[in-house]
């Protein structure tokens, strides 16, 4: 015999006995199997916390970075812990302009998961009506935009934001735009192939069968089956907004100096960086990797969760 | 009496299951005597399948526990260590499972997978492995055995894989093989092929058989004795004549009654309900006979002429046609209300798509449909939609034809809202009355598709089809997919529906012996075309078209006073793969009695 390891997976234990306790929707299951995850609580008490922070940064924060009378150059590039001439303490130091570091990091956070969250959902909501139209639709449709797409990812992510941030010039406005336009892709094709499953199977026959009017097939039967993987590439896309907005603005060319990201705050400590003053960078390049650890634990542990093959 | 070669004493196997420890064969204890072949049978979940596992050792060893023991030629096989228990799986005992698909690699020519075994197991060198293997494969009775070396897996049909994976079982001379639902996911031809082979293989090789089974019908053609497994417990075990004359375990009796058996229906114009079992006491309740339903009086309710459906087969850049499947070809049928027609045949002979046609789930090529005097094919779109009210499709997996998200109250409540016939508050009301006309209590409106057992599933499809009040309802396979004593209570429930309602169903199926059961008339279709069609007693009692006989000879009776030694030819399924000019060829049809007609060229 040459297959004796992999038969004893594929076993269903005990037929009827087996089952879910009763009538809880499939969405509050995925939710109390994401707080048993352990890393995926972890992840999402971290990403509470900076949301939290951010959203309440003008009322937690020593110190308001952009309001320039509050500043003083005398105070720039202090390491953590200095006191500054007004009697205020700067906890993780300040950067050359003088501005606190704590505060400028939670405005940067705003920013940041603003851009992030924002960009990923309209280009969800984008994505997925296009691939979800391209699958149903099928054809001569289908066929063009899914070359589109394919067009669309064959460039690098970040080839297509600077394009566009060429054109538009800089803002939060417009980095939101470029990064809808380099990613609204990956939802496309990711739903269109789950939705083409799903468009085979069995209970969209049923739906068809009693005449449900197409509409409603496509966004109350084939929608909701096809969420689980979108999900996932959401929570995982949501990070890499969130990158790819740093490294745009962290190149300068993502939002202006006046509304700093945590990009920008790690390029304007970035050549300091060598002269000692590490904690310029240091402080919200730490941030800005919690954060995106964190968001990626959810990710996984939610990957894991949905996932149809998984065990038990 | 011989002493036994396999000898099982108190079995118990558990999983763990979140946290705790769940039973799932408790005490089972049987003997295997050399050349003999032992059955178990149960039901889904009886932990049949399990059993053979625990013997085998296949159960991953981290989330199960296996106690007992397991004696095979002086060892208990529970005892060894797993380096001394691989070599005897494969060696000495052979094993065979229900999907011949996955039981093979389909990267690795077959020639190769055979070779492998016995270059491994036995020491050949390769080139007389490979002369071991034509040989095998000429045993399971593979024709052109040594030019299908070179062949992939895909290459080879349902009933030929299964054969390649007998001769692999067989390739190092076992003295017992188990086979677990061998012939479950095959056609009934090609079933009763397999058979054939098992015992013939047998016979010359001296092995002991563990079978495998849910089908009484396998049972009573193949088994000396009968183990009748029920929730994890051996409830029964005797020979199996013992068993079919004289079951003692109320839940065998249940589970006897409840077998279709070709020719029961002599003699009986109508569809007759299945007899229910009490548990308790096991006595079997007297049958009511059904009413005569059929409106005689009123037109058809559906009418279908010539009708023809065909795919395309395209291939290459250009995606060219470079062939057709020929799935309908000049189906013709009516339907009466209180009727019931069933659509009988094996995979690929278009009886799904003839019936998905009908609705326009899929587009038909040619030809007209009517049903209740509107025309099916050229009807707009809101005309459709008043169609497909009228006709409601069952499916055959009730695990997919419900949507696993939306509550089956929702899913039931669906149609009526959309169209109107009720709003939100009384159309609930209507879903509480479904529920509970199809033998469901309104309560589990609630629940999703996921709390349900695969016979309950099936009730709340029948009530969502009902949702619309049709008049006809076409049942794809709609109980193959259910175990013999949920199937025979479906099928009661569809007479007695079809009682209340005055329904008339196109029922679809390949298993010859619930047609019997539940159908006024047949249509026997082959490769796309029907070749026989008439009232159901002419077509079971006298059949005239080739392949109707060959159908009937193959299907399996649960009665072992019986069986016969059939020989039975070892021809394939056709394909109704054609070229793009194929023409097909004009037929007639000669009269056999009064409304049976069957093909003559």
């Amino acid at each position: 015999m040459t297959r004796d390891t992999n038969t004893a997976g594929s076993i269903h234990v005990g037929g009827a006995d087996v089952r879910a306790p009763r009538s809880r929707s499939p969405f509050r299951q995925v939710i109390s199997a994401l707080l048993h995850d352990k890393l995926a609580l972890v992840g999402i008490l971290l990403v509470l916390v900076f949301i939290l922070a951010a959203v309440l940064a003008p009322l937690i924060a020593p110190q308001n970075p952009y309001d320039l009378s509050q500043l003083d150059i005398l105070d720039g590039r202090l390491p953590p812990g200095s006191q500054s001439m007004n009697g205020m303490v700067y906890l993780i130091g300040t950067d050359h302009q003088g501005r606190d570091l704590l505060s400028a990091i939670l405005y940067g956070l705003r920013t940041s998961i603003l851009v992030g969250i924002s960009s990923a959902a309209i280009a969800l909501v984008i994505g997925a009506s296009i691939g979800l139209m391209s699958a149903y639709a099928g054809g001569r449709l289908d066929a063009f935009l899914m070359r589109v797409v394919d067009i669309q990812l064959s460039f690098p992510a970040i080839l297509i934001a600077l394009i566009f941030l060429a054109i538009l010039g800089q803002g939060v406005d417009k980095i939101i735009l470029a990064l809808i336009v380099t990613q609204w892709a990956y939802y496309a094709r990711t739903i269109r192939g789950s939705a083409l499953v799903e468009r085979k199977r069995a209970y969209v026959d049923a739906a068809r069968s009693m005449a449900l009017p197409d509409r409603r097939i496509l966004f109350r039967h084939i929608l909701p089956n096809c969420l689980p993987p979108l999900i996932v590439v959401a929570t995982m896309r949501v990070a890499y907004a969130i990158m790819l907005e740093a490294t745009l603005s962290f190149l300068g060319i993502g939002l202006p100096v006046t509304e700093p990201s945590l990009g920008l705050l790690i390029s304007n400590g970035f050549e300091y960086l060598l002269s000692g003053d590490y904690w310029i960078s240091f402080f919200p390049g730490l941030i800005l990797l919690l954060l995106i650890v964190a968001i990626n634990l959810i990710g996984d542990s939610l990957r894991d969760i949905l996932n149809p093959r998984r065990e038990g | 009496m011989a002493h036994p070669i396999l000898s099982i004493s108190n079995l118990n196997t558990s999983f763990r299951v979140g946290g705790e420890w769940r039973n799932v064969v408790r005490d089972v204890s049987f003997d295997i005597r050399p050349k003999e072949t032992v059955t178990v049978v149960g039901e889904s979940g009886s932990g049949k399948s399990v059993t053979a596992m625990s013997i085998m050792r296949l159960l991953p060893p981290a989330s199960s526990r296996v106690t007992g023991r397991v004696d095979f030629e002086g060892k208990n096989l529970l005892d060894l260590p797993l380096d001394a228990m691989q070599s005897i799986r494969g060696n000495r005992i052979g094993m065979i499972f229900q999907e011949p698909m996955t039981s093979l690699n389909p990267v690795l020519k077959i020639g190769r997978q055979i070779t492998e075994v016995l270059v491994q197991h036995r020491g050949m060198s390769h080139t007389e492995a490979e002369a071991e293997a034509v040989r095998l494969l000429e045993k399971v009775r593979i024709p052109s055995a040594k030019s299908r070396l070179n062949e992939y897996p895909m290459n080879f049909s349902g009933g030929m894989r299964q054969r390649v994976v007998i001769a692999i079982a067989l390739a190092c001379d076992p003295k017992l093989l188990i086979a677990d639902e061998p012939t479950t996911a095959l056609d009934v031809t090609i079933q009763a092929q397999i058979l054939e082979l098992i015992k013939a293989l047998q016979e010359e090789e001296g092995m002991s058989v563990l079978f495998i089974t849910h089908d009484m019908g396998v049972v009573a053609e193949i088994s000396d004795r009968t183990v009748v497994m029920y929730r994890g417990e051996a409830v029964e075990t005797g020979t199996t004549r013992q068993i079919f004359a004289g079951a003692k375990h109320p839940y065998t009796r249940a589970l006897l009654s409840a077998v279709p058996q070709l020719g029961s229906m002599t003699g009986l114009d109508r569809p007759l309900r299945f007899p229910q079992v009490d548990m308790t006491t096991g006595g079997i309740q007297p049958v009511r006979p059904t009413a005569d339903t059929v409106r005689r009086d009123a037109a058809p309710i559906l009418n279908v002429d010539g009708l023809v459906t065909r795919f395309d087969i395209r291939r290459g850049f250009l995606r060219r046609t470079v062939g057709r499947i020929h799935a309908v070809e000049g189906v013709s049928l009516q339907l009466r209300q209180g009727e019931t027609l069933s659509l009988v045949g094996e995979s690929g002979c278009g009886k799904s798509t003839a019936g998905r046609s009908i609705i326009r789930l899929t587009d038909a090529k040619s030809g007209t449909i009517e049903i209740d005097g509107k025309n099916v094919l050229e009807a707009g779109r809101s005309q459709l939609a008043d169609i497909r009210r009228e006709a409601q499709m069952i499916f055959q997996d009730p695990f997919e034809s419900l949507n696993p998200r939306i509550r089956i109250g929702d899913a039931i409540a669906e149609p009526i809202v959309i169209h109107g016939l009720a709003d939100a508050a009384e159309a609930k009301e209507r879903v509480a009355e479904l529920l509970e006309r199809v033998g469901l209590s309104a309560s589990m409106a609630d629940r999703f598709p996921h709390e349900f057992s695969g016979g309950q599933r099936q009730r709340v499809c029948i009530a969502r089809a009902l949702a619309l009040e049709p008049k006809l309802i076409i049942a794809d396979e709609s109980v193959s997919a259910l175990d013999v004593s949920v199937k025979a209570q479906v099928i009661n429930l569809m007479l007695d529906l079809q009682e209340k309602y005055g329904l008339g169903y196109l029922f679809i199926s390949h298993d010859m012996a619930v047609v019997e059961r539940i159908s006024h008339r047949v249509a026997v279709m082959y490769l796309g075309e029907i070749v026989e069609m008439g009232p159901r007693r002419a077509v079971f009692e006298n059949p005239q078209h080739d392949y109707t006989k060959r159908l009937m000879a193959a299907v399996p009776i649960a009665d072992p006073s019986r069986r016969q030694m059939r020989r039975i030819s070892n021809d394939e399924i056709g394909s109704p793969f054609r070229p793009v000019d194929y023409v097909p060829p004009k037929r007639s049809y000669r009269q056999a009695g009064e409304g049976h007609f069957f093909q003559v060229a």
